[in-house]
């Protein structure tokens, strides 16, 4: 047993500065999940922060490493739970990438309006769950609105809301439900029109502005430095979009623009996310009308193996570039298996570009990185 | 018939000429007394659904609607789970002044609602410093809220509690300036004489632009003053988990919440007695039709209506506004309300000297 001086002693953490060290998480509700960050504050200055990682852990890389090709699929989509469609494609990319095996473009296709969709809902959730660390609740229930549009769709066609599973080496799982275009047709229609009432109750605030302007602003330097990817460095105006750079599935043959601010600050990555929504509903536009007739799935092997080598595919998630690594040695799981997740990358900026400011700022950048702590912890 | 004039004179007659006046004058104190308790617990119930009820329609959604048709006994519920609740304190807290902390802040609340005007000669305590006396017990409040957050042990609380002390002490400021303006035009701190210099109209339209300018800030000063979003950032719910009430649980919890929509209701009260004409009926000019018709609404539904609105407004901010930062709020208090409320304060005297108000 203690004595209660000691206990006082022990928990009010008083440097020679009079800085006080305070534990944001892991249960606290700005930080989206179990992220535990510590903070030195002097006053309400922040002196310096220390992500803690590791509470949601749950070795995916490990348990993959004991799956089938076909298998482990599935464990990726608990990742990055918001672009688990994403996260989907990459896996199975890369081994028809190592497999050579033929996609048809039914399921190219399919595969890119999904992953935009994905794209735009987890945007979406950003939107509201940002708006709620600044302190407005309103804006969550109204990117809510749109984004139940999405896993309607979702529902659906994969039937699944959050972790689809829907796409397999080769193509898709089965073929898409007879009401997908008209429910994206209405999706997008809707989208369109509400799209500017939550801008209007957002983007045009001048609290949000002033909350965001010039708060966390990152550098197009340290950006490539720190690994940074997807909106949080194209909004430092560095160019990484990987639909762009190295194109997959059916993203060479439609038209979009990449969009890239220059400021790097809060609210440039705010600006980003929501013109990157606008692109996906342009994308979603040209493919929708155009899925072509055919099988949904190419013809693999019931047992896939890879060949002995070292493969390597690449995506752009809502959040960033993710990677899947295989070193295979020809079995039918592979060898070693490494996830380059942006999230990671993307946290790493924190202590960089949240130092000196006030708690509040923490709060915009905390919120405009991003995070998704499955994704980082893995 | 929803005229309360009659129902306190005809008490007030008939006790003392029952009993003698220091007997008369205790009866009439623990009315007041029982009056009050019942007032809040029915101001408590009736503004949480209220809030619930308005925030869910501003988020398309349905808001409560299990307990109850329409939901009206969910606040009763949670209420109820409250008391069930165990009061926790924790065990490096100032077991005191952590206990005294919520009764501080109510006791403010109570206290506050003495001078209010609720209808025509329905006062509990016609001051003759009505104003002077608000404006130094709200002040009050911030000891409560400084106690919860020193004597948590919570660096969370800590942090909340340092920001209320500065917001508070700041933004009464710009509240007693924009509550001076009316002292000008009316030449009386008595809240009677200020409701009854509006009787041929509300002070909000008689005095021109400044008055207009006057009600604004008071508006921004008392959202700040009563911890509303977007200045909550005392609780600051996605920075400070709660801020100075983190570690309170059960029905020392409920008596920071109760608190807070009772000053609420205290500072739209206030704001609709000084700005909107507190019970007097909406009269305009020589429309007598117009005006009669008005006469025959009862002054306690004009007085809740016009606190209702105000009360609404706040609430609107509230589900609208993302979060100012620490140093915006007190930029925005020191560098442009505190400034334009001198200015205005200067206007306003300026108008009352020459007469030029209506």
């Amino acid at each position: 047993m203690y004595n209660q001086t000691e206990i006082i002693k022990d928990t009010t953490d008083l440097g020679p500065d009079g800085e006080l060290v305070i534990n944001m998480g892991p249960q606290h509700p700005a930080t989206h999940g179990v992220l535990h960050l510590v903070v030195t504050l002097n006053g309400e200055t922040i002196k310096k922060i220390e992500p803690h990682l590791g509470y949601i852990h749950r070795s995916i890389e490990k348990m993959c490493e004991r799956l089938s090709y076909r298998q482990f699929i599935y464990v990726t989509s608990r990742m990055d739970y918001l672009s688990s469609h994403i996260n989907n494609t990459a896996c199975a990319l890369l081994i028809e990438k190592g497999m050579q095996i033929e996609v048809p473009e039914r399921a190219k296709v399919v595969r890119t309006i999904l992953n935009e969709l994905t794209r735009i809902a987890s945007h979406e959730l950003w939107i509201g769950a940002m708006a709620m660390d600044l302190g407005a609740f309103t804006p969550f229930f109204y990117a809510f609105r749109e984004r139940e549009m999405i896993t309607d769709i979702m529902e659906d066609t994969c039937g699944a809301r959050l972790t689809m599973n829907y796409i397999v080496p080769g193509g898709l799982m089965y073929d898409i439900h007879p009401n997908f275009q008209t429910k994206v047709k209405a999706f997008v229609k809707q989208f369109k029109e509400k799209v500017t009432e939550y801008e209007d109750l957002v983007t045009g605030n001048i609290i949000f502005q002033s909350r965001t302007k010039g708060v966390g602003v990152l550098t197009a330097e340290d950006a490539i430095s720190y690994g940074c990817s997807g909106p949080v460095a194209r909004a430092s105006g560095v160019s990484c979009d990987m639909r762009k750079i190295a194109p997959y599935d059916a993203y060479d043959r439609v038209e979009f623009d990449e969009v890239i601010e220059t400021a790097g600050d809060s609210f440039a990555r705010y600006i980003v996310r929501v013109k990157e929504m606008n692109q996906s509903i342009r994308i979603i536009e040209q493919l929708i009308d155009n899925i072509p007739e055919g099988e949904f799935v190419g013809k693999t092997k019931n047992v896939l193996k890879l060949n002995k080598g070292e493969f390597y595919q690449r995506v752009e998630t809502a959040r960033g570039e993710f990677g899947v690594f295989i070193v295979s040695e020809g079995g039918t799981t592979p060898y070693r298996i490494k996830f380059r997740s942006p999230g990671f990358s993307n946290l790493s900026v924190l202590n960089h570009i949240a130092k000196g400011s006030k708690i509040g700022d923490l709060m915009a950048t905390m919120g405009t990185l991003d995070l998704v702590i499955p994704d980082i912890d893995r | 018939m929803l005229s309360l004039e009659s129902i306190t004179k005809t008490t007030q007659d008939w006790l003392f000429a029952k009993f003698s006046p220091e007997i008369a004058l205790t009866i009439e104190c623990v009315i007041v007394i029982l009056l009050c308790i019942t007032l809040f617990a029915v101001l408590g119930l009736v503004l949480v659904l209220l809030e619930r009820k308005v925030a869910a329609r501003i988020q398309i959604r349905l808001g409560p609607n299990r307990v109850g048709p329409g939901g009206i006994f969910q606040t009763a519920a949670d209420t109820l789970k409250l008391i069930m609740k165990e009061g926790l304190t924790p065990d490096s807290a100032d077991k005191f002044l952590f206990n005294l902390a919520p009764f501080i802040v109510m006791m403010v609340a109570m206290l506050l609602l003495a001078p209010i005007a609720f209808a025509k000669n329905f006062q509990i305590w016609d001051i003759n410093i009505g104003v002077l006396y608000i404006s130094a017990v709200s002040s009050l409040s911030v000891i409560g809220i400084l106690m919860a957050g020193w004597a948590s042990n919570n660096k969370y609380s800590l942090l909340g509690a340092m920001r209320s002390g500065a917001q508070i002490v700041s933004y009464e400021l710009s509240a007693g300036f924009a509550v001076l303006t009316i002292v000008v035009l009316t030449g009386s701190l008595r809240i009677s004489d200020i409701v009854a210099s509006q009787e041929n109209g509300w002070w909000l339209f008689k005095g021109h632009i400044p008055v207009i300018i006057a009600f604004v800030l008071y508006i921004i000063a008392v959202t700040a003053e009563t911890n509303r979003a977007p200045f909550d950032l005392a609780e600051a719910e996605s920075e400070l988990t709660a801020g100075f009430h983190t570690e309170y649980s059960g029905m020392k919890f409920a008596l920071f919440f109760l608190a807070e929509y009772i000053n609420i209701f205290i500072v739209c009260a206030i704001g609709a007695t000084l700005f909107l004409g507190g019970w007097m009926p909406l009269h305009i000019g020589h429309w007598d039709g117009f005006n009669h018709i008005m006469d025959y609404i009862p002054s306690s539904v004009w007085f809740m209506g016009k606190t209702f609105f105000l009360i609404f407004v706040i609430m609107w901010f509230r589900w609208t506004f993302p979060r100012l930062r620490v140093d915006q709020l007190l930029n925005l208090e020191w560098k442009y309300l505190l400034p334009i409320s001198l200015f205005n304060l200067l206007l306003v005297t300026v108008i009352a000297i020459m007469g030029w108000h209506f």
